[in-house]
């Protein structure tokens, strides 16, 4: 009895490791600073989505009003993201490029970005999104490390600056607006912002969850102290 | 107040066998007084299917079963529904968790003996329970319309195609397209949200029913019916109502918190509970690189790789699943060891049981992995291990040394 429990145990536990290890794919990626509770980031990813992203990707499951949940009011939403006069608060984000035409210019439909961070993850997007290099043998002119041969061009070069692989490292050729520090936050802020989109109960799950742990805990004991009263005579 | 109550009971029972009910199967059903952790799965699994029903009642309520909206209907009532995020993971975290009960609780029938005389069809009807089980969860797990739901199904759906002459038109019955289409997902909701859970509910009060007629089996795999007192209660009895219904609602509040620590901080349990490809829109024209099952279905899916294509066909493979999963049902004929409890068998069964539970979970993590090389024959092993706990059985539990049984239940 006592044996066949070490063995179940022992098999779990000698599978996680290998599963944990298994879950990290191929390419290195680099650990995206997230920080959930940060409204003034995921303002700023907000701010930077709207303004870059969605362009050519919707996130057709999101709605703009949606961001009241990072502290953003309606007012705020429709002027400091520039909403289009025809654009309420309660539509869903649709990208001014229809999907035909985004077809037609990268020959493929920019994928709808909603939950990208559940399908990719977080680590992925923000390496993704710092990893472009230029490349001439590719139409657009760009390529990517994580992404190999993605059909997106990279539209954050002004940001960025121009990178170029060089013996299979990264070098910056020519500078952008932004230091690479800059940058990197920037990204971050927009990686934070897409694990929000991705999932906005996330603000509020982990609270309740406490809420809930914590009922149930003292549920438990008041059910042990009841089932003890009723079995004290058992023997 | 209370005669006007009495009046009432004495009303409906002129009526409709209240109190005679209510004595039969609880406050003067009798389970065994030693029962210990591996019991509590059976209720568990009972409360799992209630939270499956009530959270897929109200799923329903906001799911669209077509192609073109089921994936957006699925987001919305992850963004839009009020509390829809908490009855989506509920329901999703609750098939996972269905499974783990589930498991736990036939191999607590493995562990000591349940299935034997006189269990065998109260087995026999678990095992029909186990199988509609993983129809529901098969079923369901197109709805979200992912790219795992659509290339699951469209894997698992293929391998009907590979029965000699029928094969092909049996897949398509099942689909009712040529493909994986709209339709299927129809159908899908259909038997997910009407035909099986009907089944299910059914095939259960069956259990219990002949669960209520021989009596629980105990860790020490003796019958409490041999002794009993002057009144026919059986000495190592207790009644069903009050002490089980509050010692197993102990077990349903602790299980309860595991439940909600994975609904509210991992609901996607790192990909193993919610696939990461399953928040991407099917796509019919765009086969992922690595379709894994959802992890419940893994052990069954390794054996299917684990056997090589003879004579140009994957049918032996798909025989090979089949019978590792229908084998249980022979177990009440194919053990004959003179004991039921693994606490009196000798160390060959504990030692085949072992093997037989590294073989399960060792499938199960090959399922979900690439078949390389190196895995097919880990598995090919392992497959070979899972079968050999089955077919042995009759032999290694006869010569096995057992210990004698006690008379009565043991207490710790």
């Amino acid at each position: 009895m006592k044996a066949i429990k070490k063995v179940i145990v022992g098999a779990m536990l000698a599978c996680m490791p290998v599963l944990a290890a298994a879950s990290e794919g191929g390419v290195h990626l680099d650990k995206a600073p997230l920080n959930l509770q940060d409204q003034a980031s995921l303002q700023r990813g907000a701010k930077l989505f709207t303004s870059r992203c969605l362009a050519c990707h919707s996130a057709s499951a999101m709605r703009y009003n949606r961001l009241n949940d990072i502290g953003m009011s309606d007012d705020q939403i429709k002027a400091e993201l520039e909403l289009p006069e025809d654009v309420k608060v309660g539509s869903t984000m649709q990208s001014a490029m229809d999907s035909n035409s985004a077809k037609m210019a990268y020959g493929v439909a920019p994928p709808d970005l909603s939950v990208i961070a559940r399908s990719r993850s977080a680590d992925w997007l923000y390496s993704y999104m710092r990893t472009f290099y230029a490349d001439q043998s590719k139409t657009s002119g760009w390529n990517n490390a994580v992404f190999p041969s993605v059909a997106m061009p990279f539209v954050l070069a002004d940001m960025q600056g121009e990178q170029a692989m060089e013996d299979g490292h990264l070098v910056l050729k020519t500078p952008g607006s932004m230091s690479v520090a800059e940058y990197d936050a920037a990204i971050a802020d927009l990686t934070n912002y897409l694990v929000f989109m991705s999932e906005p109960a996330i603000l509020v799950r982990h609270q309740i969850g406490w809420i809930v742990l914590i009922f149930l805990s003292i549920l438990l004991v008041l059910m042990y102290a009841l089932k003890k009263e009723i079995w004290k005579d058992i023997h | 107040m209370m005669n006007l109550l009495k009046n009432l009971i004495g009303w409906i029972d002129e009526r409709f066998p209240l109190v005679s009910t209510w004595k039969a199967h609880l406050s003067e059903y009798y389970a065994p007084k030693n029962f210990n952790f591996w019991y509590f799965f059976g209720g568990l699994a009972l409360l799992v299917l209630v939270i499956q029903i009530l959270s897929g009642i109200f799923l329903t309520m906001n799911y669209k079963p077509d192609a073109l909206f089921a994936f957006a209907s699925v987001e919305y009532i992850m963004r839009d529904v009020q509390w829809g995020w908490l009855l989506r993971y509920i329901h999703s975290t609750g098939a996972s968790m269905f499974f783990v009960v589930v498991y736990l609780h036939m191999f607590r029938g493995l562990m000591y003996g349940s299935y034997r005389k006189p269990r065998e069809l109260l087995w026999i009807i678990g095992m029909i329970i186990y199988l509609a089980l993983m129809g529901e969860a098969f079923m369901g797990y197109l709805l979200p319309w992912g790219q795992m739901s659509f290339w699951g199904a469209q894997v698992i759906v293929n391998l009907f195609s590979s029965v000699p002459f029928i094969g092909p038109d049996l897949a398509i019955m099942i689909r009712g397209d040529f493909v994986v289409s709209d339709i299927t997902l129809n159908r899908f909701f259909a038997l997910h949200v009407v035909a099986i859970p009907l089944v299910l509910v059914l095939i259960i009060v069956a259990h219990l029913v002949a669960l209520h007629e021989v009596g629980s089996n105990n860790p020490d795999g003796v019958e409490i019916k041999k002794h009993k007192d002057a009144n026919g209660v059986p000495l190592d009895g207790v009644p069903f109502f009050p002490y089980m219904v509050v010692k197993d609602g102990v077990a349903a509040v602790a299980f309860l918190m595991v439940f909600s620590a994975v609904v509210f901080f991992a609901p996607d349990m790192g990909g193993y509970f919610l696939e990461y490809n399953n928040f991407v829109p099917a796509n019919p024209m765009k086969t992922p690189e690595h379709i894994a099952p959802v992890w419940y279905f893994t052990p069954y899916y390794a054996i299917l790789r684990a056997v090589p294509p003879m004579f140009g066909s994957q049918f032996p493979g798909v025989v090979a699943m089949g019978v590792a999963t229908v084998i249980f049902f022979a177990l009440p004929w194919l053990d004959r060891g003179p004991v039921k409890s693994i606490r009196y068998r000798g160390p060959i069964y504990k030692t085949f049981l072992a093997a037989f539970v590294v073989s399960f979970v060792g499938l199960g993590y090959l399922g979900l992995m690439p078949a390389t090389e190196t895995y097919t024959l880990i598995s090919r092993i392992l497959a070979v291990v899972y079968f050999a706990f089955f077919f042995l059985m009759p032999w290694y539990t006869k010569i096995d040394a057992c210990k004698p049984e006690p008379d009565r239940v043991t207490s710790k």
